[in-house]
């Protein structure tokens, strides 16, 4: 079958962008930066107000702007991206035509009034429920309905991903297995559709409640439910950002998977446990036998968190291989002092995977734990660590991302490069110190979504000790820095479509060049030492290891001190 | 590049695993099973562990059981909303209403005696968050939850709510006493 469309292939990384696709990905993508840019303004807004000394906006403002960051960060910016992501997974690596054009720019279209019609009633002020929206507490009855309709487009959109692997294969674009990171972008769309339809099924009654149709909706029916979307969102991202990790290893160093068999079981290992995640929110809650919370928050076992510590080393190792076979071969870390640092594509992920494993997933097994979760939930270490998580994480690995993607698919020379080279160091490190002094107040008991932790003209006010005050003094001012840096990420994408030189399209031709094979892969043996084909990356995996291990039974030792409970 | 890349032997189930990486898997391995059993573990040795003892409520019927209890233990009132300070024998049922925004009564506990603390909240989600111990206790409406406590150590404890409840859930704190 023969479809009239064109195939570009990019002059500066030999990547073949099919027309409709290429428009698609361009799309998505810009306006995930738009609903960045908004976030971050709210962003502002919040800080400036937990921030004790400021104390910024009024209680309703603050309440409001709070909701529509948490929405517009968490599922918009992200979750376009992520689509963005899906269609070059797709369609660019299996150099292929997409599936469906016109009903992917149905769900592009669905997605964007569903965000439009959801902010909208934030910013109308009656709807101020954070993201969560637990009943009984309601919003306006367009909150609900755009969130719906923003998830059946992305939906769609997941569908037309996976109709466009089976164009791929019909039409032969490629042999064998699909690539390693399609492979990943796989498991993010299956556990997309999982987390979509939790968040249909329970949004779509809680709209009926709202607009009067059905009297009652479970709180705690909603919470389990709600939290298969919430969490399970987040296990998309982990998916995706790391499939693009692998991505930018393979572009940055040419590097190869150390082993395809390992990465790729666990990628399985987090389509078969990382639906369980909504137990983490429900650790403290009433109504939850033991059992199924040790279960279900431990993943069966721990086995998604067995999977993130097993790409946590096979990126750095796959990098550390295809360095050390450039010659990089002094010592344990000569491949690292040697690698691109210049290049904000590596750098933003390189500082977004040791982020991501020492800040965020530390802290999130930790506060994952039933009984440890009694010495964090609702206190702002949770923000502290999903920020690890999604912000040093997805965020900074998508920007990290895009700035390989303006020259390749936006075809634009980058503006300002050397703001560029710094802004993921000044960005990631402004988060890390971020989500260490949130997750520092947290320790100390402070409240999360909370507009005035002095509790002023409050006859029984508690008093946070000092060093609560200065944690969250110092929030505000990392948070000011790292929102720094995302301005900064925003003039270079946003000023480099608009004024940056344009690039050569290089070639066009009506039908696709088949994707070749990898060579085949050496036994890497031979460039490690001691019979390591990454010695230091297996340091380094130990110092994580270390870190974890006494982290974790602080926590215990700190929990044995409390009252007694049972 | 072979990440982007079909990989080249077909079958990649049966694909070589380096040392580094089966040294990794053991390791990693192990240490996810210790957290698991550390956890089923302290349900056996442990002395915090959070009760799953709830009963469906509702307000009227959780505030009844409260005010009896109010009624024949208060011992004074405080602030000028004259909120009753309750202070029940060790051992007995204690009940704690959480609603928009405040949490009622005032508790007085004995150290180291043993209460059976109900939960629940009349409107909205609330948080218990006990400072400065830092206990985290999630409240939903309609469940009543009944948590074994025992405090270690006296002193004035405040309990804030940490779950977002509307425009006043900043003002919504409240205090229990240890003697």
């Amino acid at each position: 079958m023969s479809i009239a469309t064109t195939y570009r292939t990019c002059p500066r990384s030999g990547l073949q962008f099919e027309s409709q696709a290429e428009w698609l990905i361009k799309a998505n993508a810009f306006v995930a930066v738009v609903w960045l840019l908004i976030g971050g303004l709210l962003a502002i807004g919040v800080v400036l107000t937990r921030w004790p000394a400021v104390h910024w906006l009024e209680a309703q403002t603050f309440y409001m702007a709070l909701t529509a960051h948490g929405l517009d960060m968490l599922i918009f910016w992200i979750i376009f991206f992520e689509i963005a992501v899906l269609y070059f997974c797709a369609s660019t690596l299996l150099r292929c035509r997409i599936a469906t054009p016109r009903i992917a720019w149905l769900a592009f279209a669905l997605m964007i009034i569903g965000s439009v019609v959801n902010n909208i009633a934030v910013f109308r002020g009656a709807s101020s429920v954070m993201m969560t929206s637990y009943v009984p507490m309601m919003a306006e009855p367009n909150f609900y309905l755009g969130l719906i309709l923003f998830a059946v487009g992305a939906l769609i959109a997941c569908f037309v991903f996976f109709g466009t692997l089976v164009v791929a294969k019909n039409e032969k674009t490629y042999e064998g297995s699909v690539p390693l990171v399609t492979f990943g972008a796989i498991t993010a769309a299956i556990i997309a559709v999982f987390t979509l339809v939790s968040g249909a099924i329970i949004l779509i009654p809680t709209w009926l409640k709202s607009l009067g149709v059905i009297d009652q909706v479970d709180p705690l029916a909603y919470r389990t439910i709600w939290w298969a979307l919430g969490h399970s969102s987040q296990q998309i991202n982990v998916a995706a950002h790391i499939s693009v990790w692998y991505l930018v290893a393979a572009i940055a160093f040419g590097a190869k998977p150390m082993s395809e068999r390992v990465s790729r079981t666990a990628f399985l290992l987090y389509i078969l446990f990382l639906q369980l995640a909504s137990a983490h929110h429900l650790l403290a809650d009433p109504g939850l036998s033991t059992g199924w919370k040790v279960l279900n928050t431990s993943y069966f076992m721990y086995f998604a968190v067995l999977a993130s510590m097993l790409h946590g080393l096979t990126i750095p190792g796959a990098m550390e291989v295809a360095q050390r076979q450039k010659g990089y071969t002094k010592g344990l870390f000569e491949w690292l002092r040697k690698a691109p640092w210049g290049n904000p594509t590596f750098s933003g992920v390189f500082i977004a995977i040791i982020g991501f494993g020492f800040l965020g997933g530390i802290s999130g097994v930790m506060m994952g734990t039933e009984q440890l979760n009694m010495i964090i939930h609702n206190t702002i270490y949770v923000p502290g660590h999903f920020h690890a998580t999604v912000v040093i994480g997805t965020t900074l690995t998508f920007m990290a991302l895009t700035y390989y993607l303006i020259p390749v698919l936006f075809r634009r020379e980058m503006i300002a490069p050397q703001l560029a080279k710094w802004q993921p160091y000044l960005f990631g490190f402004s988060m890390y110190f971020f989500t260490l002094v949130m997750m520092g107040a947290g320790t100390l008991g402070v409240s999360r979504r909370h507009w005035d932790m002095a509790f002023q003209g409050n006859a029984l006010a508690y008093e946070w000790p000092g060093a609560a005050y200065l944690m969250m003094g110092l929030v505000g001012i990392s948070g000011l820095a790292a929102i720094a840096g995302g301005a900064i990420y925003i003039y270079v994408t946003v000023g480099s479509l608009l004024w940056g030189r344009r690039l050569e399209r290089g070639e066009t031709s009506p039908k696709f060049t088949p994707v070749p094979r990898a060579a085949p892969t050496l036994v890497a043996q031979t460039y490690g030492s001691a019979g390591f084909a990454a010695p230091g990356t297996f340091v380094l995996a130990m110092v994580f290891l270390v870190a974890f291990v006494l982290y974790y039974f602080i926590n215990w030792k700190y929990l044995s001190t409390v009252w007694g409970l049972s | 590049m072979s990440a982007i890349l079909p990989p080249t032997e077909r079958l990649w189930y049966k694909h070589p695993i380096d040392r580094v990486e089966g040294t990794w898997i053991a390791i990693a391995l192990t240490w996810c099973l210790i957290m698991f059993f550390m956890m089923i573990g302290w349900h056996i040795w442990g002395k915090q562990n959070l009760s799953t003892e709830t009963y469906r409520t509702t307000p009227e019927q959780f505030t009844t059981k409260a005010q009896a209890v109010v009624d024949k233990w208060t011992v004074r009132t405080e602030t000028d909303q004259n909120i009753p300070v309750v202070a029940p024998p060790p051992g007995s049922d204690v009940y704690l209403v959480a609603r928009l925004w405040s949490f009622w009564p005032i508790l007085e506990l004995e150290k180291d005696k043993t209460y059976r603390l109900h939960l629940t909240s009349l409107d909205y989600n609330h948080g218990f968050s006990l400072q400065p111990v830092n206990i985290n206790i999630q409240i939903v409406p309609g469940f009543e939850h009944v948590v074994t406590v025992t405090p270690n150590q006296s002193g004035t404890y405040s309990i804030v709510c940490n779950e977002y409840c509307g425009i006043g859930h900043h003002q919504m704190v409240g205090r229990l006493y240890v003697k």
